[in-house]
């Protein structure tokens, strides 16, 4: 089981998470949902062992072979599409399945073999998507992976995903109950502050529709 | 006749008159030159233009002449490129442990600011004066190009980086991919720089040590019989050639920047792109 035990994370005197449980449902898509500043990026952090917890653990991890897509696209500018997805994947899987999964996101071929810093703020974002669930990980962390990308593409974008990400642990960072939904995840909310400024405790729930919002 | 056609004819003349502005500068120079030379009288204290380029005129024919350039190049051109070598080692070392760079920075540090004089008088003790001018070229190159790269891999991205951790890039992959692109700017900064300074330290090394057959000895030989006439012929031919090889090394540098920056440096791309 891939999750976090009773962890707490301060950045300086604020406190992010506070004895904070979560456990990834094994071989599926669980979305993280909350406020801005709730602390959704820095779960995704603990999972992939970007951050250490203060108290308590991350378990479950040790060894696995890790993808993501971070909050921002953090693609190499001088590659294309294809270099940039290669970087990660080496050279096992051949460029014609690298190409296959950019056209199914919505690039052009022009577009797949320029360097990226030439493709727009929607194709860069789905470059990092790609890059994130071409390959075979134990643990897929997505951090908001649809900012930006045009309906038409989300929309597809959101086909090819939920195809990606079938039997997968894998843990959705979002604001948007409807991505949740169309990658069939199962939804933890991260509320804000209470009224003591700390973060309020999570409300772990069975599916999105009967979540009361907190 | 348009007044287009007045335009286009005007745009070029304009460039060509920024073309030779410098060049009439300098022919004002060498005039004011000429003219005091011919004044004073005296071609010890200062020799003619003309009588310079009369004296290179039968230098350059001779075979002496470029042996001697040759063999001051080839020092130089050694202290150099042991430097960059050298000085990209010792930044990736001083990048990856605490412990490398608490070792190499007092001792950079202290080359950095020891007088080049002093460096000569005592390689020259430790050394033969054959190698004074690479060891001199290759101390005085050393520090910039190890602080340039160590600033150039302290300046990576750390979002880059941190792809490449979650994603476990291989460590040969992660060098073409992000660290090379990063660093390779700060290289050639570093090397710029180096370059004219391993020739200034290389020639005053020459001088001092007196290499038979080097350009520094020639630069003594006119001094010791007062020949103003050579030493400036010399001079020239030193800045020309520094000048040439600094140019020559910079371009092939650039070349190699403008192919990575574009992603298509041979192991990139060999490694990721299509």
């Amino acid at each position: 089981m891939i999750g976090l035990r009773a962890v707490t994370k301060r950045y300086g005197d604020r406190v992010v998470l506070d004895a904070f449980d979560l456990a990834l449902d094994d071989g599926a898509v669980t979305a993280l949902l909350g406020a801005n500043g709730s602390g959704k990026t820095t779960v995704g952090r603990l999972l992939l062992g970007l951050v250490a917890p203060d108290v308590g653990a991350v378990e479950g991890v040790a060894g696995l072979r890790r993808a993501a897509q971070f909050q921002e696209n953090r693609l190499c500018e001088q590659l294309s599409a294809v270099g940039n997805v290669r970087l990660v994947l080496g050279r096992a899987v051949p460029v014609a399945e690298v190409v296959a999964a950019l056209r199914a996101v919505g690039l052009d071929d022009e577009s797949v073999a320029k360097p990226v810093h030439a493709l727009s703020g929607g194709q860069r974002r789905r470059v990092a998507l790609v890059r994130a669930l071409l390959p075979e990980a134990e643990l897929v962390v997505l951090d908001e992976p649809f900012t930006g990308v045009d309906t038409a593409a989300k929309a597809l974008s959101l086909a090819w995903a939920a195809q990606r990400l079938v039997g997968r642990t894998a843990l959705l960072i979002t604001h948007d109950e409807a991505e949740a939904a169309a990658l069939g995840a199962r939804v933890v909310r991260l509320a804000g502050r209470d009224a003591a400024g700390r973060p309020a405790a999570e409300c772990d729930g069975g599916s999105s529709d009967l979540d009361p919002p907190v | 006749m348009t007044s287009t056609s007045a335009a286009d004819t005007a745009a070029p003349t304009g460039d060509r008159w920024r073309a030779v502005r410098p060049l009439l500068a300098a022919a004002f120079w060498l005039a004011v030159w000429q003219l005091a030379a011919l004044a004073l009288h005296q071609e010890i204290l200062l020799v003619s233009p003309v009588r310079v380029l009369a004296r290179l005129a039968e230098l350059v024919p001779t075979a002496d002449f470029w042996a001697t350039v040759g063999r001051t190049t080839g020092r130089i051109t050694t202290g150099f490129v042991a430097a960059a070598v050298v000085g990209v080692m010792l930044a990736a070392a001083s990048a990856g442990s605490r412990a490398v760079e608490a070792l190499v920075k007092p001792l950079v540090t202290t080359i950095r600011s020891t007088p080049v004089v002093s460096f000569i008088i005592l390689v020259l003790i430790w050394a033969s004066s054959d190698k004074l001018a690479a060891i001199i070229s290759f101390l005085m190159a050393l520090p910039i190009v190890h602080a340039n790269v160590l600033a150039g891999i302290r300046q990576r991205d750390p979002k880059l980086l941190e792809v490449a951790t979650v994603f476990a890039v291989p460590w040969r992959r992660r060098l073409l991919a992000i660290d090379v692109p990063a660093v390779l700017p700060y290289f050639v900064a570093g090397c710029r720089t180096g370059v004219g300074l391993a020739w200034k330290s290389g020639i005053a090394a020459e001088v001092i040590g007196l290499p038979s057959g080097s350009i520094g000895e020639q630069l003594y030989q006119a001094k010791i019989l007062l020949s103003s006439a050579d030493l400036f012929a010399w001079t020239v031919v030193i800045v020309l050639v520094a000048s040439l090889f600094e140019r020559v090394v910079v371009s092939g540098l650039s070349l190699l920047e403008r192919r990575v920056s574009a992603g298509m440096s041979g192991g990139v791309d060999a490694g990721v792109a299509p």
